[in-house]
């Protein structure tokens, strides 16, 4: 009975003409302000760390500063605002750098480092980093136990499969 | 650098390059003449410059700490007040002569060696020398081992204890990675002088001068010519760019 259930349910998920573009099934990336790239947002998705490597070995070994793609402009059109105006860092789940990155899954330690939030903006003290490094902080603890949460009250998660 | 896998398109690069070429002339690879910009002329890293400090410590004033508050202002290293693990990439160092009891102050920071003892020990060749003479920290590859700091004789870096919000732009730094004074090459790079030299002309004392020691005609240069100075720890042969007179 439950095989039928989950044939049904992938057929009619192919079949659906919105797959791909349904919000449940991508993640949302937040409208940035600025001109559009002009290499355009496909070649970003894919390239932008190539990019980014590439230029900050030009900036950090021979000085150039004039690169185009250095981890500091990218803040001054992708800064996500939270209710009270401010830009969000990297703590924050908005963030635009965590849109995608927690939705594949894939985490970039650009910010043990580098500031997450425009040039001149305070960031609040308590908005630390992922806490990626050797101390865990308050943010991915917090998180951590969302999951756990979201782990017991799932019904589909039985108790042999927890164990 | 892996970039092979690129496609030949255009890239932002080619793409930024040829609007800007109305507004900027290319002089040599590297070297851009901003045509709005007066005769400011912007270039990196340059292999035939070397950058180094004249401090006279006869100028530097008791008790002022103007070059070391001005570096943590603008590299934003500033501790919590815990000495033992707050970074320092410039301190004030207080020298008595024992025997006459002279004391005078000095501020002291990376030397920017010509053969820095951090270069040679890095495994991972995190600690690097520009082609200017400046002595850095690739934090990409720093992995914290810290034997860096242990050679240098001058306990001129730092590690970074704990996680660190709120850094500028031009100077990344971040936790398990060492860090030390960078000369200011952000400033550099802009054609402008470091932040400690800046602070001490506008304190009037004057202790601090900065400029390309390879140019004989740059005032660092002429200064060197005519009056007596010292590199710190003469012994190690290290042939610093950080010199000091009337110590």
């Amino acid at each position: 009975m439950r095989l039928v259930i989950l044939i049904t349910g992938l057929l009619l998920t192919a079949l659906s003409p919105a797959w791909g573009q349904d919000a449940a099934w991508a993640p949302a990336v937040p409208k940035a302000s600025g001109e559009p790239h002009p290499e355009g947002n496909a070649y970003m998705r894919r390239w932008h760390m190539s990019m980014m490597k590439h230029d900050r070995d030009l900036t950090m070994y021979d000085g150039e500063r004039g690169v185009n793609a250095s981890i500091g402009e990218c803040f001054e059109c992708h800064a996500v605002k939270d209710e009270a105006g401010q830009p969000v860092t990297v703590a924050d789940e908005r963030h635009f750098c965590r849109s995608c990155h927690d939705y594949a899954a894939v985490k970039v330690d650009c910010f043990d480092c580098h500031r997450s939030t425009p040039e001149g903006f305070e960031e609040p003290p308590h908005q630390a980093s992922l806490g990626r490094g050797i101390l865990p902080t308050l943010p991915y603890s917090a998180q951590m136990a969302q999951v756990l949460e979201y782990l017991r009250a799932s019904p589909t998660v039985t108790a042999e499969a927890r164990e | 650098m892996t970039c092979t896998q690129k496609p030949a398109a255009p890239t932002r690069r080619d793409i930024l390059k040829s609007g800007a070429a109305m507004a900027t002339l290319q002089l040599a690879p590297g070297v851009t003449l901003m045509a709005f910009g007066g005769s400011e002329a912007q270039a990196a890293a340059d292999a035939g410059k070397r950058w180094g400090l004249l401090i006279d410590a006869g100028k530097c004033a008791e008790g002022c700490s103007a070059c070391v508050t001005a570096c943590a202002d603008e590299n934003g290293w500033k501790g919590k007040g815990d000495a033992e693990r707050d970074a320092q990439w410039i301190r004030k160092v207080t020298l008595k002569n024992k025997a006459t009891g002279r004391t005078s102050e000095l501020p002291v920071m990376c030397q920017h060696c010509e053969s820095p003892p951090c270069v040679d020990v890095c495994p991972t060749g995190a600690s690097f020398k520009r082609k200017d003479g400046i002595v850095l920290v690739d934090k990409h590859i720093c992995i914290g081992c810290r034997y860096c700091m242990m050679a240098c004789p001058f306990k001129a870096r730092s590690f970074v204890h704990e996680p660190v919000t709120n850094q500028k732009t031009h100077a990344p730094r971040g936790v398990g990675t060492v860090e030390g004074c960078t000369l200011c090459v952000h400033r550099i790079d802009a054609g402008r002088i470091p932040a400690c030299v800046e602070a001490c002309a506008a304190t009037g004392n004057g202790a601090m001068v900065f400029g390309d020691l390879r140019d004989p005609e740059s005032e660092i240069s002429r200064r060197l010519a005519e009056y007596p100075s010292l590199t710190l720890r003469p012994d190690l042969d290290l042939n610093q760019g950080v010199r000091y007179a009337e110590i």
